[in-house]
């Protein structure tokens, strides 16, 4: 079995936990954390279903606590207090390690605070200071420093596959030598601008998500933030760490196809998925388990759907399930949030149900595992396709 | 040997294994006539601006027009700047698009924000939606190219374009050939004014002449879009070998040095063995101190400059690249890159250490060697 | 008619940016999407918005757009048909 880069720590806050036990528990017991919308006051109000953090602003600064005058958008809490989690789960004090990078990810940013004060911004002094989080990268600053990381410190920004980019990035650069230690992953809260956004392409729904599910009405939106530590084998031996689990494999391609839908037949979600199965080394009838990208629009399952028989030849497809039931669809985040499921499956030993099911897609005779099962789990494969085209691939394996 | 030690020889000898980088291709729009044959032969004099457009290229000849309507400035001077590279290149197959910017399309950005805003939630369209979305640069050439191939887009600051160009370099590194790698970044108006207030920008009644003498807060602000095709062969256009490229979020006082040092050292060069050093200063009196630092460091070696030539922008450090590859092909310094006209142009142009920080966070250094 | 007409191809033209088409430059028979002005989904969808905000008529599904949105000529008289505003 080849294992390229292990991984020794992570983080995670969304609608169903935040931290990893209360993640665990929630996944365990089949308990989703869609709902309707509170704490931001729009005109969706009533007409959509979100993955929705049920603490306020002021709840989050708390958590960190933060001074009651700081510059973090709602975005950048949550990053924080993932990342956090990630470091101390490592058991990496940051400050005494000089080969530790931090390679996040988001498409919100600062915006959840921005759009609050935008016209404010020229009438008065008051809220000026998140001005200077407009661009993304100074979330990611404010961040690091929170976690003492100083050396290679950056942002990617593609859509819904970001967090799945960071992740294969920060391998890239354990295996090259150039890090002993990554934290990667993403961050993405609820917003106005995003989910008025979704709503202008009319992809979202107004019930509960229901991926691959033939009368699927589109997707929930979500919010929250995950993290990996990736280390190289020599850092982890040397500070007599074990593996939580291994990515064994990774891959990117684009769909050329369009700048928001997705191909007919999934030319990139397959390419990635090949690429991944590729760079792992391993073979089709490995993979114990895909957790799909699964966001229940029709476009995204039907273009999904097809790439994996295509993959798998039509046969032998692996038990299969979205968990964005649970959490909603986190945008940037959703690939590190489901990292960390996927990571977790392998730990206990499940596969997690595509919870809301109830009839098959027309086009193809693909049904997702509906229960939790219990399954020995050795090959995870986890999918992230993101607008513009980005599909990104990644394969985790038991430590 | 330390745990540390050990891992910089493994990594220098990798290194030394792997793949060479050259840039074959580069394509540019700037505040500058870049789309023309020449390098900065006619430069526009922009002393007396406190915000500075580009020049305009002739879009139709790139791009359809029935593409160019729903493009922001920053995909237009990408898809013209990368069919550039391109052509020059002479590539047919992209094996990856890397892209870095700061902002992202912050014209669209704005439009969205503006109607949610004013119309109440009501009435909103996708298309600046979708136009926001940061990699959209990156995936509209993809689609133009129809390359189906890695695709990345990076957004952190003076940072975005240092990762995607380390990203790029890594891919020829690991065997891949033909990397599409670019920058850039476009004005707009809110995002100017607000940047104004904070005087991250200056303002007009702050330009007191060349900002390479004169300094006071913030940059003067421009826009852009270079890119660069990278491959493992030298060619007989070439510009230029990429050696190394690195960087980091900040560094503790007095830490240039070391950060120089360490940097050089990996990459087995002496101080003394570079002929020419790049430096991004931008007349923010806050942060040029920074490169004082590095001239006090290097005082026998020469110096070029670019940002009282092209505008200040997160991504301007593509520019730099830019003006660091055509000085290693042409063999030879613009003279209105020099800050004193009078100083002796070094004997030879073998290797360029290009250094640039966006206000005090953000440090990259490039390392060229020519061809 | 012909008035309701010209200012769909006035709105046509500012929403969708066309920056070089004047309203004597759009047909009222020339097929909108595909072949002919080369309109796709995206554009679609502002369409739509227009119908809502500037004529009162809101379409759920849009792929009843098809039919509608055909020429300037089938818009304008779904619009006469429809129109709350």
């Amino acid at each position: 079995m080849s294992k390229r880069v292990a991984i020794t720590g992570m983080g995670i806050v969304s609608s169903i936990g935040m931290n990893v036990e209360e993640t665990r528990s929630s996944l365990l017991s089949s308990q989703t954390g869609i709902s309707t919308i509170e704490n931001i006051d729009t005109r969706l109000k009533d007409s959509i279903f979100v993955g929705e953090i049920k603490k306020t602003n002021l709840e989050l600064a708390a958590l960190l606590n933060l001074p009651e005058v700081n510059k973090f958008s709602r975005t950048s809490m949550m990053g924080a207090l993932a990342a956090k989690e990630a470091l101390e789960n490592a058991g990496i004090d940051s400050e005494s390690s000089t080969r530790l990078g931090f390679i996040n990810s988001t498409t919100v940013g600062g915006m959840d605070t921005t759009e609050r004060y935008y016209r404010e911004f020229s009438e008065s002094e008051e809220n000026r200071r998140y001005i200077e989080i407009l661009d993304t990268g100074s979330n990611t600053q404010l961040i690091a420093e929170q976690l003492h990381i100083k050396g290679f410190v950056t942002t990617i920004s593609t859509a819904c596959s970001s967090a799945a980019n960071a992740i294969m990035m920060g391998a890239r650069m354990i295996e090259t030598g150039r890090l002993d230690q990554v934290v990667v992953g993403g961050m993405d809260a609820l917003c106005k601008f995003t989910m008025n956004g979704f709503n202008t392409l009319m992809i979202l729904s107004d019930a509960y998500n229901q991926p691959f599910d033939n009368n699927r009405k589109g997707l929930n939106l979500g919010e929250g933030a995950a993290y990996l530590v990736l280390e190289s084998e020599a850092s982890m031996k040397a500070r007599g760490k074990q593996a939580l689990a291994y990515l064994a494999g990774y891959a990117n391609a684009n769909d050329a196809f369009h700048q928001t839908a997705s191909s007919d037949n999934g030319e990139g979600a397959f390419l990635a998925m090949k690429g991944a199965l590729e760079i792992s080394g391993l073979s089709l009838k490995d993979i114990d388990y895909v957790n799909v990208h699964g966001t229940a629009t029709p476009n995204n399952d039907l273009s999904e759907g097809r790439a994996m028989m295509r993959l798998f030849d039509g046969e032998n497809i692996p038990p299969f399930s979205s968990t964005k039931p649970f959490t909603g669809h986190t945008l940037a985040a959703a690939a590190s949030v489901e990292a960390v499921f996927s990571i977790i499956a392998l730990q206990e030993g499940v596969i997690y149900p595509n919870l809301n099911f109830e009839n098959k897609m027309e086009e193809f005779d693909l049904t997702p595992v509906t229960e939790l099962k219990k399954k020995e789990l050795a090959v995870i494969m986890s999918n992230s396709f993101g607008f513009g085209g980005n599909c990104s691939s990644l394969i985790f394996c038991k430590a | 040997m330390g745990l540390e030690e050990i891992a910089q020889v493994l990594y220098f000898v990798k290194l030394k294994e792997m793949n060479k980088c050259f840039i074959n291709g580069v394509g540019c729009v700037s505040a500058q006539q870049t789309t023309e044959e020449g390098f900065l032969i006619n430069p526009i004099d922009y002393l007396e601006s406190n915000m500075i457009d580009v020049v305009k290229p002739e879009y139709k000849a790139f791009i359809p027009p029935a593409a160019i309507r729903r493009m922001s400035s920053s995909v237009k001077n990408s898809v013209v700047a990368s069919q550039l590279a391109i052509n020059e290149a002479g590539i047919k197959d992209v094996a990856a698009i890397i892209t870095g910017t700061g902002l992202g399309c912050i014209g669209d950005s704005e439009k969205f924000l503006n109607k949610l805003i004013d119309d109440n939630e009501e009435y909103l369209t996708p298309t600046s939606f979708i136009q926001s979305t940061h990699n959209t640069v990156a995936g509209q050439i993809a689609l133009g190219l129809q390359c189906k191939s890695y695709n990345l887009t990076y957004v952190n600051g003076g940072a975005s374009f240092p990762s995607a160009l380390l990203d790029g370099l890594m891919k020829i590194q690991e065997g891949e050939n033909g990397v599409l790698v670019g920058g850039m970044d476009e004005l707009s108006s809110v995002t100017n004014q607000l940047y104004q207030k904070v005087h991250h920008y200056k303002q007009r009644d702050e330009i007191h002449g060349n900002i390479l003498h004169e300094r006071s807060k913030g940059c003067v602000p421009s826009e852009g879009a270079a890119f660069f095709v990278l491959e493992n062969e030298k060619k007989e256009n070439s510009y230029a070998e990429l050696i190394d490229v690195t960087y980091v979020n900040e560094l503790d006082k007095g830490g240039v040095s070391t950060f120089l040092n360490s940097f050089l050292k990996q990459n087995n060069v002496e101080m003394n063995d570079l002929d020419l050093i790049v430096l991004g200063n931008n007349g923010d009196v806050d942060y040029d101190t920074f490169y004082d630092e590095v001239e006090s460091l290097t005082p026998s070696i020469s110096k070029v400059y670019f940002k009282h030539v092209f505008g200040e922008f997160m991504t301007s450090n593509a520019i730099g690249l830019w003006v660091a590859s055509n000085i290693l092909k042409t063999n030879s310094i613009p003279e209105v890159l020099l800050k004193d006209k009078t100083q002796n142009s070094p004997k030879e142009l073998k290797r360029i250490l290009f250094y640039n920080q966006y206000r005090g966070k953000d440090h990259s250094l490039i390392l060229l060697q020519n061809v | 008619m012909e008035e309701l007409k010209k200012e769909l191809k006035e709105k046509l033209i500012e929403a969708l940016n066309l920056e070089d088409l004047t309203p004597d430059d759009i047909s009222d028979d020339e097929a909108l999407f595909g072949e002919g002005l080369g309109l796709d989904s995206i554009d679609a969808l502002e369409l739509i918005i227009i119908l809502d905000k500037d004529y009162g008529i809101k379409l759920t599904d849009s792929k009843d757009g098809k039919k509608i949105f055909e020429t300037v000529e089938t818009m304008a008289t779904f619009i006469k048909e429809n129109r709350t505003k």
